[in-house]
């Protein structure tokens, strides 16, 4: 190839930016994660929240007395809400930018697939039939995946896997486990059952307590650090399947373990905090506007992105009025407008 | 003679529909062949039989000497890179994204592409004198600058066979034959290339040897003077070979002039 080489100009350095634009989306969690650790009832400025968490790590020095305050305050109040919503902002996110990508289709997210309605049918009926919380995840995981399955077979059926199919398979499978859940509810005991499953599927990180979060955390951060890896090969699926097997991707593999890991994650979601939607479809577009559409880069972008924006929706649920918001309704005002604005940014990309 | 790709009496097509039966073909090391047929007679469906993306109904294909059923898709794409026919993509993936798939079966599964790796796409490109592509959007530039990119791409992984699927369809005049030059190139290269092309006078510029494939079966094999008759190919199109010998002057340089007579 030496006498090609000589043909071009060499190699031109990335600039310093453009190497360190990945790094905003986790920096600006990071900030998110601190700001929401330190507003609340009891607001702290952020600097002590920092000088807390030092303390905690044995480098700084603290009173004893304001130690064990905070303490209380940071980390038995706050902290499991805060990593409930990263955790569950970042699953949301990271599975709807590894659907998007596994199916081609820059529109699906965990919750038009229906995962997040099969899940709440399944989480729903495992509560209903007094389960315990391992059956419960189960129930969801199980019913999400047979969500994705009902949506992507109604569309392989009748329109050979387009991309307005996909979408109606996915209002469709939706739709199906929507009214299984209706039936679930009505069989629920309606003075106990039925207000908690109502509440819960409205969304809230309010739920988390610090034992589920530990029994949660776990499997979604290995889900998550599991769609992250799967970058370059979904970068290569999203050139086809023959394309993808050419190129030496070993596709069925790849699919499997994508929607396993992706709908498993999106499913526990559920349980933790209800149905929140809009996450799974905008956050990979403003993520894909910020790193570009390779998904090695794309993957933990989305997740960061999606962490802070949880995050931040959980503050505007918990401050903007005295009685707390549903989270599920504050993401879906936020997510509107910028949905719009996504839209008009990137519809270009998407006349295909 | 060891083949790069070998086909023994394979039957192609689906499970409900078999495309053709009795194709038996063999490719060199650096040897050219050009598939040439009519619309419908299987082309892609045989490349995709010969590339192990399509079990075959019957018959084997061999690859080095390997069946092709036994090779892991990674190692396969180390040795045999595939030229689809261009197509607009979905993601804004810049040129140098797409092309830098093509070392994905060379990059360790969870890596990112070294700079090594990045210089070998620069190359790629260059090599088909579109280095200029390199930072551009690829839903963004034109039919024919994606078909080079994704030359550009199979050419990245290195590979000792290329299957071109039609590669110079899309593309203007000066690029089909700046396509077909590369072409005999890499054949000097000792990449064997296999092309299908709906043009014979490209299939007699840069072809080793041509195959005719007729719907359902391999309907000559051989140089381009044997194989590339006016009577055969007015056969396989289904037109009067007067016209083929009007359509196609090259064909008369090929052909002893006598036979014209006839």
């Amino acid at each position: 190839m030496a006498e090609i080489a000589a043909a071009r100009p060499p190699l031109a350095a990335v600039p310093a930016f453009a190497r360190l634009r990945w790094l905003a989306a986790p920096l600006l969690a990071l900030a998110a994660a601190l700001a929401a650790l330190s507003f609340g009832r009891y607001p702290l400025p952020a600097w002590e929240t920092v000088h807390f968490l030092f303390a905690a790590a044995g480098i700084a020095p603290m009173a004893p007395d304001r130690y064990a305050l905070l303490h209380n305050l940071i980390v038995e109040i706050r902290l499991p809400r805060v990593l409930a919503a990263i955790l569950v902002g970042a699953s949301l996110s990271v599975s709807g930018a590894a659907y998007q990508a596994l199916f081609r289709n820059p529109l699906v997210s965990p919750g038009l697939l229906g995962v997040l309605a099969g899940a709440s049918a399944g989480a729903a009926l495992a509560i209903v039939a007094g389960a315990d919380w391992l059956l419960v995840q189960t129930s969801a995981f199980v019913m999400g995946l047979a969500a994705v399955g009902i949506g992507v077979g109604i569309a392989h059926a009748f329109g050979g896997g387009s991309i307005i199919m996909l979408i109606l398979g996915g209002i469709l499978s939706g739709a199906l486990f929507a009214s299984l859940l209706t039936i679930v509810k009505y069989m629920a005991d309606p003075y106990s059952q039925l207000p908690s499953i109502v509440y819960w599927l409205m969304g809230s990180l309010g739920q988390a307590n610090f034992d589920d979060m530990a029994w949660a955390a776990i499997p979604m951060a290995l889900g998550i650090l599991l769609l992250c890896l799967m970058g370059r090969a979904l970068d290569a699926l999203a050139m086809g399947d023959d394309e993808a097997r050419a190129l030496g991707v070993p596709v069925t593999a790849v699919r499997l373990v994508t929607i396993a890991a992706a709908t498993l994650i999106s499913a526990m979601t559920v349980s933790i905090a209800g149905m929140i939607g809009w996450i799974g479809l905008i956050v990979p577009h403003i993520a894909r506007l910020l790193v570009g559409p390779g998904n090695a880069r794309l993957l933990p972008a989305a997740a960061s992105l999606g962490a802070a924006f949880l995050l931040f929706a959980d503050g505007l649920a918990r401050n903007l009025s005295t009685a707390e918001l549903p989270i599920g309704i504050v993401t879906e005002l936020l997510g509107i407008p910028v949905f719009l604005i996504v839209l008009h940014r990137v519809r270009r990309g998407w006349t295909s | 003679m060891s083949h790069v790709v070998e086909a023994r009496d394979l039957a192609i097509g689906y499970p409900n529909r078999r495309v053709g039966a009795g194709i038996s073909l063999g490719i060199g090391h650096g040897e050219a062949l050009c598939l040439l047929g009519p619309n419908g007679s299987g082309k892609t469906t045989l490349f995709k039989t010969l590339l192990g993306l399509l079990p075959p109904l019957a018959g084997e294909v061999r690859v080095l000497d390997e069946p092709v059923a036994d090779w892991s898709r990674a190692a396969f794409a180390r040795k045999v890179g595939y030229v689809p026919q261009a197509h607009a993509g979905l993601f804004p993936f810049t040129v140098e994204d797409i092309v830098l798939m093509g070392r994905a079966a060379r990059i360790e599964r969870f890596a990112a592409p070294s700079r090594h790796d990045r210089e070998i796409a620069a190359d790629c490109l260059a090599a088909l004198g579109v280095g200029h592509l390199r930072t551009r959007v690829y839903t963004e530039i034109s039919g024919g600058e994606r078909q080079l990119t994704l030359i550009a791409r199979a050419l990245a992984q290195e590979p000792a066979l290329l299957v071109m699927d039609e590669p110079t369809a899309s593309l203007d005049f000066g690029n089909q034959i700046r396509v077909l030059e590369h072409v005999g190139r890499l054949r000097g290269r000792g990449i064997a290339v296999l092309m299908s092309t709906h043009q014979p006078e490209h299939a007699l510029r840069v072809a080793d040897r041509i195959a005719l494939l007729a719907p359902g079966r391999l309907a000559g094999l051989g140089a381009p003077a044997e194989v590339a008759t006016p009577d055969a190919l007015a056969d396989l199109y289904g037109v009067d070979a007067a016209a083929i010998v009007a359509s196609l002057p090259a064909l008369s340089r090929l052909q002893p002039p006598e036979k014209h007579a006839s």
